[in-house]
Formats: C-alpha cells, structure tokens, sequence
C-alpha cells in the first residue's frame, strides 16, 4: 500500500452516527475519528455541529463537504431566525440540508442526521443520506459503522425510552460500532436536545464497556507480572 | 437562492464529478409498483422499502402519493428524484387551482406532464432516477399509464416497474380482466407481490396497498403478507445429491 497517497487522500469520517427520539427530545451521538486513507488525522473530532440552539447534525463522510454544508446552513438558519423572529423547526433544518445535499448530489459524498427539538413537532429525527433523500425517522444510523448497528437496533430499539435509555443506548451503540469498524474510534460524543435545551456529554475511549476478545487496559506488563498469579483452573 | 443550485464551472479542470449536470447512479431505490384497472377505478400496490445499494436501509417509505384530487402516483427508483418530482407536482397542482376555474388536472393530463418532465431530463443527460406509475379516474374514465427514466411512457389495463415488468406482468396477463371486483383485484395484486417478495431481493414484507376510485384516494395501512415453505421439495433438498444446492 503506497503510504504517499494515503497521505493525500480526501479526509474521510469513517465514522459512526446515531440519531434516537424519545419521550421528550432527542439523542445525538457520534465517535471521534477522522482518517486519510489509513492515517487518522483527528482521534477527537466533534462530528456533532450546530446548527441552531435547538437543532444539530451529525456529520459523515467527506469531513470538507460535511463542514460547508452545515456552515451554509446555519448561515441561511441564522437568517431565517431573523426573519421568522422565533427558533427555527428542525423540518425546516432539515429541508435546508437536503436542498443541498440533492442539488449537489452529483459533487457532494456525506450523509447526515438532522436532530433536534422545536415547540410545535418536539423532538424529531431526519436522515439525510447520499443522494438527498429527505427521510423522518424515529431514529437514524449512519457512517460506515453503522453497517454493524443494523441487527443491533433492530432488536434494542423500542418506542418511548426514557432520556437516559435512550444516551444508554446510543453510547452502547457508538462503542459496538467502535469495537468492529475500522474508520471509526476515539470517544463517544452525545448531544441531548429537549425543552429545556441542550446538554452536551463526552464518553472517553477507555470509559467504554469491554466487548468481546477485548481485555482490560493496564498500565504495563510488569504489572501484570508482579501482581498475584491467577487461580487455577478447575475441571 | 444562488448557493443552492448546482454550479457549473465554465472551463473545468477538475474531474467527471465535476459535469454537475449528469446523474451518475442512484443511491436509495424503491423496487417494483405494480397496478391495475378494476372495476370501480385504479388499485396499485408497492412495498415500502427503501434499499441502500444492497442494504434494505429504510423500511417505512411511501411510495405512493396522491396527485390533485383525480391521480395517484407510484414511483420505483430514487427516492430523492422521487421526493423532487413530488414538489415539482405540488406547483403544478397549486397552479391548476389558483385559476379557480372549477377544471382539474386529470390523469391523463399528469401522465403527459411526467413525460415531458422525464424526457427533457434524459435528453440533457441528467435523469430523474425513476420508474413511474400514475393512475386515476375521472368522469368515469379510468387511466393507468408509466413513464420510465428515459421517457419510455404509454398506458395499459395493467401496469408494472422494475422487477414487476419480468414477474408480475406475465400474471396479470393471464388473470387480469374487465371489471374486477375490489377483492378480485387485491387478490390479484397480492399474488403478484408475494411472488416479488420471493424473487426480488431489494423487496421487503411489508406493503401498502392504494385505491383511486371517482370518490377519491385511500392507501391502506402497512401490512405484511403470508408466505410458503413446507413443500416437501423444500425440506431435504439435496438429500439425493449431497454436496448439491
């Protein structure tokens, strides 16, 4: 493998995102990884934008055309506020995105999840995905690691979680995806948005649950070596 | 609202991705719609998944609209190309009923716009991605007509898109007939998407089945449909031939 043209290829958020809706608002999370080529460029990127105070997206794929598309629109949001004279709904958010991503289709290669909270729909959830199709969902995967969510939400999803199942499940979710994706890693990053705003949460690496074939961090061998030898086995 | 189109650079440099004024592939898909003239007007059915290259990614799109008060449009193909084409019918309808004039877009009407809008794109290099089905009544005169990506339109008693052309339509050949029944003819659809169910890998079990009659439209409620395994063919099937499939 040429390491030079790695080196030069497009920054790519490999990447894991998850948008969830419950009882009261929305969960955004996403992990922390931005590669070129085999390189990661970035271990604790924050792929969760904001948009407005009440709206955020998650971010994947070209990490370039990820960021100018949400700076376009939080810019055209930041008028519309004005203009409106009240927050702006996450439908709209949402739509402003997918004018972009669909009449770009073409030069274009991110996928996004729209979440957030407004007073006349609560929390919603919209996946944009390659392409622009605009599509409202109780919750959205995206990012290459999401390939391994599919099962996994398929059976751990239900309707009307809790706040807390509902980031539970979203860090669970990340870390599984972490554990087997190879663009993805770093540290889980969650964004609660409800009535009474927004709360940011930060989960490091070596805080997330062990899964399997994985084993506990340690210090050094030597410490390993110098502490007690393990019990033996019974048959 | 200059940001939003798509820029088109004067002397490019830069590579094919940069000719913004060409489709290249799709990205999500809807699989066959299939539909049919019955006696009281149009049934059509399809199912409601939205399929990410080979992932069955979404599972709860409508494939079917309702066009003014007289048409029903079912589309195969893009989602995104789709959702556009839903917008650019809204301004069509919203302009027909901004005259006031007691007159309404009629199927026929529609389908002739589809096909205007889906040849001019082709001839530009720059397809709608879709496979489209518009059905409707009006006065008593039932309409089912298709219009492919590439302009490819007419109208039939019974239609298909996709893996629909090669399956279901050989169906609907033998057992469709003049004024059938509402039940004769959800039977009939029904037959057909089970066999697509069967043999098409991006369908999914869970449909909608849509009815357009002079009252007006309804889509049913998602549902899924039964299906069979126990024949005894089934069971053992390389019993005879071990290592076989």
């Amino acid at each position: 493998m040429d390491l030079n043209m790695d080196l030069n290829a497009p920054h790519s958020m490999g990447t894991t995102i998850i948008g969830v809706t419950y009882n009261g608002g929305v969960v955004l999370g996403a992990d922390s990884r931005t590669s070129t080529g085999m390189y990661v460029a970035n271990r604790a990127s924050d792929k969760i934008t904001q948009l407005t105070d009440n709206v955020y997206v998650c971010r994947s794929g070209s990490a370039a055309d990820s960021q100018l598309v949400s700076d376009y629109v939080r810019y055209f949001l930041h008028q519309h506020t004005i203009q409106l004279g009240q927050p702006a709904t996450v439908k709209v958010a949402a739509n402003l995105i997918r004018l972009l991503s669909y009449n770009n289709k073409n030069m274009l290669e991110t996928g996004l999840i729209v979440g957030g909270w407004d007073k006349y729909e609560g929390g919603k959830i919209y996946g944009i995905p390659l392409g622009g199709t605009l599509i409202e969902q109780p919750f959205a995967i995206g990012g290459s690691g999401s390939s391994y969510l599919y099962g996994f939400f398929d059976q751990a999803w239900k309707e009307g979680m809790t706040k807390d199942e509902a980031e539970q499940l979203v860090v669970k979710a990340v870390s599984l995806a972490i554990a087997r994706d190879g663009a993805s890693g770093g540290v889980v990053r969650t964004v609660v948005i409800n009535s009474e705003g927004v709360t940011r949460n930060f989960y490091p690496g070596d805080k997330l649950q062990l899964w399997h074939e994985e084993l506990e961090p340690q210090n050094s061998l030597l410490d390993i070596l110098s502490s007690p030898s393990p019990e033996p086995m019974n048959i | 609202m200059n940001f939003m189109a798509s820029k088109q650079p004067e002397n490019s440099l830069l590579g094919p991705e940069a000719d913004s004024q060409r489709t290249l592939y799709p990205n999500v898909t809807g699989t066959s719609v299939v539909a049919l003239k019955y006696k009281d007007g149009i049934l059509m059915a399809a199912d409601m998944g939205g399929s990410y290259g080979s992932t069955l990614r979404y599972k709860n799109v409508e494939r079917m609209k309702a066009i003014g008060k007289h048409s029903l449009l079912g589309a195969s193909g893009e989602i995104s190309d789709f959702q556009e084409i839903l917008r650019y019918l809204d301004d069509l309808i919203l302009y027909d009923n901004m005259w006031d004039d007691g007159n309404s877009l009629g199927p026929k009407e529609v389908h002739n716009y589809l096909t205007r809008l889906m040849y001019n794109r082709r001839n530009k290099f720059n397809p709608l991605w879709n496979s489209l089905v518009l059905g409707g009544i009006k006065n008593g005169e039932k309409y089912l007509g298709t219009v492919s990506m590439i302009g490819v339109n007419f109208e039939d008693d019974h239609v298909a898109t996709g893996f629909g052309n090669h399956l279901a339509r050989p169906i609907l050949r033998q057992e469709w007939h003049e004024n059938l029944s509402f039940e004769d003819g959800v039977r009939l659809l029904e037959k057909c998407m089970r066999v697509l169910l069967y043999r098409d890998r991006s369908a999914i079990n869970k449909l909608q089945i849509a009815k357009i009659t002079e009252e007006g439209m309804t889509i049913s409620q998602p549902y899924s449909l039964k299906t069979y395994w126990e024949f005894s063919a089934f069971e053992n099937p390389t019993q005879g031939a071990v290592g076989s499939w």
